[in-house]
């Protein structure tokens, strides 16, 4: 199912974050939305996941306009992984990763075969089978940050959305994380901060600068040392990735 | 030496906390506590001036029940099984359960560990409607309920005065909710020592101690049925919250993405949770201690989920305030100790106790 942003505007406390912004993925696709720090990334994501209400354009999924939905139902077709990943409650894996099937759930029912299925499914394939009974609150970051992708994957998503999935974590985690993103089934929208693993990732990327976006299109097409130094204010060569030939960004402290 | 008798016991609990996990367990272990509920009920009735033995006290009970006659010179000890003692025991267990219960969703509601039902105003609020019924004289025509409507009114204005402080631009977050509550809280204590200090006379510097530190002895038949059918239709409520409480736990954004609207549901939730803890307040004062505590011991026993825990704590909770009101009227009988010093003096060893061995309470800091 295919992902529009139409228009989007965010405005808080008089304050524009995000202004006018359009963008399209289309079913299937990995598309990575980058910038620097307050350019409004974050604030887009939230209203695609509806914590945030725009002020003005909208949200389609799969054309119908998620704030018509109810939450429930949008919550059905679209999941998130989020940055407020903290959780205060000593639940175990297992309990975290079965809450993704809240949405498709009434009261407090229990879950059926196909659903237990589904959640040893997603442990497994992010390799967490081995800690379904460990608590939530003594797992490493990037385990962590393993159980709530594979709570995103349990809500079974059309489209999954991703605010900055990689953060905190070490080089090695990062690159598993990103791994699961492609071929994941849905339609894939995710917030990076690391331009270099964006281009590996992401089939295309979208750019933001102070609310607007300022380009979007292949990789290739989009990371030129033009638009890193306008946008990111930071010299930078860009090379093809000797193996893949994605664009890599090499950065030179003193020049 | 110490790690070693740190891991040891931490191992039965694990294994019972996933044997909790199937329903089936779950279940057999509500109806073991119902048991146990039953038979401090019957045994708390017994004690006291006047010792019957269980029984006894079940026949009497029985014969209350079921309109059986009994021996005249029975009767004195059959009033106070019947008129005194039973509606004071199960008042003491519905507001043990509710507190609990409460407790472990205000929790989760705020995303607080040292929320309790009291936290929002409610208490200071029904303790300023109770005095200032009692020094001003009003809400008359309730005759001896006017002083519990006093209360049950002061504790609902109290909750609506901190929810519309606190939301703002149409959100409710959880920390403003905290905040807004204890803010509260001290200016309702303070109003409430003006009006003690300009009435010094009265019966109200008693009520205070009452109000704060809480009492069953004013139970009576009367009231009963109003609270049982309160925080029952509560305990059911909030039960059917349980996983939403778990989403909610999981914060406002990850709640949204799950489908849930954290705001809506937590102003349904506080409304639910305003009712019972005002009704409870009306009748037995603000019993500290319970609300704060029961909800992280059953947590340590049986993990965080929602459901298991709104299923296990109201039980607990029941078992343990009949205890603890029993202890209160026999320590220092004639006279009575306030539950709050008892909750306190029992449960915060109990509590220290545990959290050492578990290591983590909440929020694993």
């Amino acid at each position: 199912m295919d992902l529009r942003i139409d228009g989007l505007g965010v405005t808080i406390d008089g304050r524009s974050l995000v202004h006018d912004l359009s963008l399209d993925v289309a079913d299937g696709e990995v598309v990575g939305l980058v910038g620097p720090n307050g350019s409004g990334k974050s604030t887009a994501l939230r209203c695609v996941y509806r914590a945030l209400r725009p002020a003005a354009g909208a949200v389609r999924v799969g054309g119908d306009d998620i704030t018509r939905l109810p939450m429930r139902r949008s919550a059905q077709l679209l999941a998130a992984m989020t940055q407020d990943g903290a959780v205060d409650l000593d639940f175990t894996v297992e309990e975290v990763v079965a809450l993704g099937r809240a949405p498709h759930q009434r009261g407090n029912q229990a879950l059926t075969g196909r659903e237990r299925e589904l959640c040893a499914a997603a442990m497994e394939r992010l390799n967490l089978t081995h800690l379904a009974r460990r608590g939530i609150l003594t797992l490493s970051g990037g385990e962590r940050q393993r159980v709530l992708l594979a709570r995103a994957l349990v809500q079974e998503p059309r489209v999954l959305v991703l605010d900055e999935p990689t953060n905190h974590l070490d080089i090695r985690h990062q690159v598993e994380i990103l791994s699961h993103l492609r071929g994941a089934g849905p339609t894939v929208l995710v917030v990076l901060h690391d331009l270099n693993l964006a281009a590996a990732a992401c089939d295309r990327l979208g750019v933001l600068h102070q609310g607007r976006l300022v380009a979007s299109g292949t990789p290739k097409d989009v990371l030129t040392e033009a638009l890193v130094a306008d946008v990111f204010g930071v010299r930078a060569t860009v090379v093809p990735h000797p193996l893949t030939g994605d664009p890599q960004l090499l950065y030179a402290l003193h020049s | 030496m110490s790690a070693v008798a740190e891991a040891l016991p931490a191992k039965p609990r694990t294994a019972l906390r996933e044997r909790l996990a199937s329903p089936k367990v779950l279940v057999l272990t509500c109806v073991a506590l119902f048991l146990v509920l039953v038979a401090s009920v019957v045994v708390a009735i017994g004690l006291g001036a006047a010792l019957v033995t269980p029984a006894e006290t079940a026949r009497y009970l029985w014969v209350a029940l079921s309109g059986g006659s009994i021996a005249a010179d029975e009767i004195t000890t059959y009033q106070i099984i019947w008129q005194i003692r039973t509606p004071r025991v199960l008042l003491a267990a519905l507001v043990g359960a509710g507190l609990s219960a409460v407790g472990v969703a205000i929790q989760a509601m705020v995303r607080n560990a040292l929320a309790d039902p009291f936290v929002l105003g409610v208490s200071s609020g029904a303790s300023v409607g109770a005095v200032g019924v009692t020094v001003t004289g009003g809400l008359a025509a309730l005759g001896v309920y006017a002083v519990s409507a006093g209360a049950f009114i002061g504790a609902l204005v109290a909750s609506f005065l901190v929810y519309a402080a606190s939301s703002s631009r149409g959100a409710l977050s959880p920390l403003r909710l905290v905040l807004t509550g204890v803010a509260m809280s001290l200016g309702f204590q303070a109003l409430m020592s003006v009006i003690i200090y300009f009435a010094p006379d009265s019966e109200a510097t008693g009520m205070v101690l009452y109000w704060t530190m809480g009492s069953f002895g004013a139970a009576s038949w009367g009231a009963l049925p109003v609270v049982a059918a309160v925080v029952l239709l509560g305990l059911a409520v909030l039960h059917r919250y349980g996983r939403a409480l778990d989403v909610l736990a999981l914060g406002d954004e990850t709640a949204a993405s799950l489908g849930v609207s954290a705001d809506r549901h937590r102003r349904s939730l506080l409304v639910v949770v305003s009712l019972i803890t005002g009704v409870m307040v009306a009748v037995s004062g603000a019993i500290s201690f319970v609300g704060l505590v029961m909800p992280h011991l059953v947590r340590m026993v049986v993990g965080a989920g929602h459901a298991r825990v709104l299923a296990v704590a109201p039980l607990v909770g029941a078992v343990f305030m009949v205890w603890v009101d029993l202890l209160s009227r026999t320590v220092v009988a004639p006279r009575e100790l306030p539950l709050g010093v008892i909750t306190a003096l029992v449960g915060v060893p109990v509590f220290i106790t545990l959290m050492r061995r578990k290591g983590h309470v909440f929020g694993g800091r």
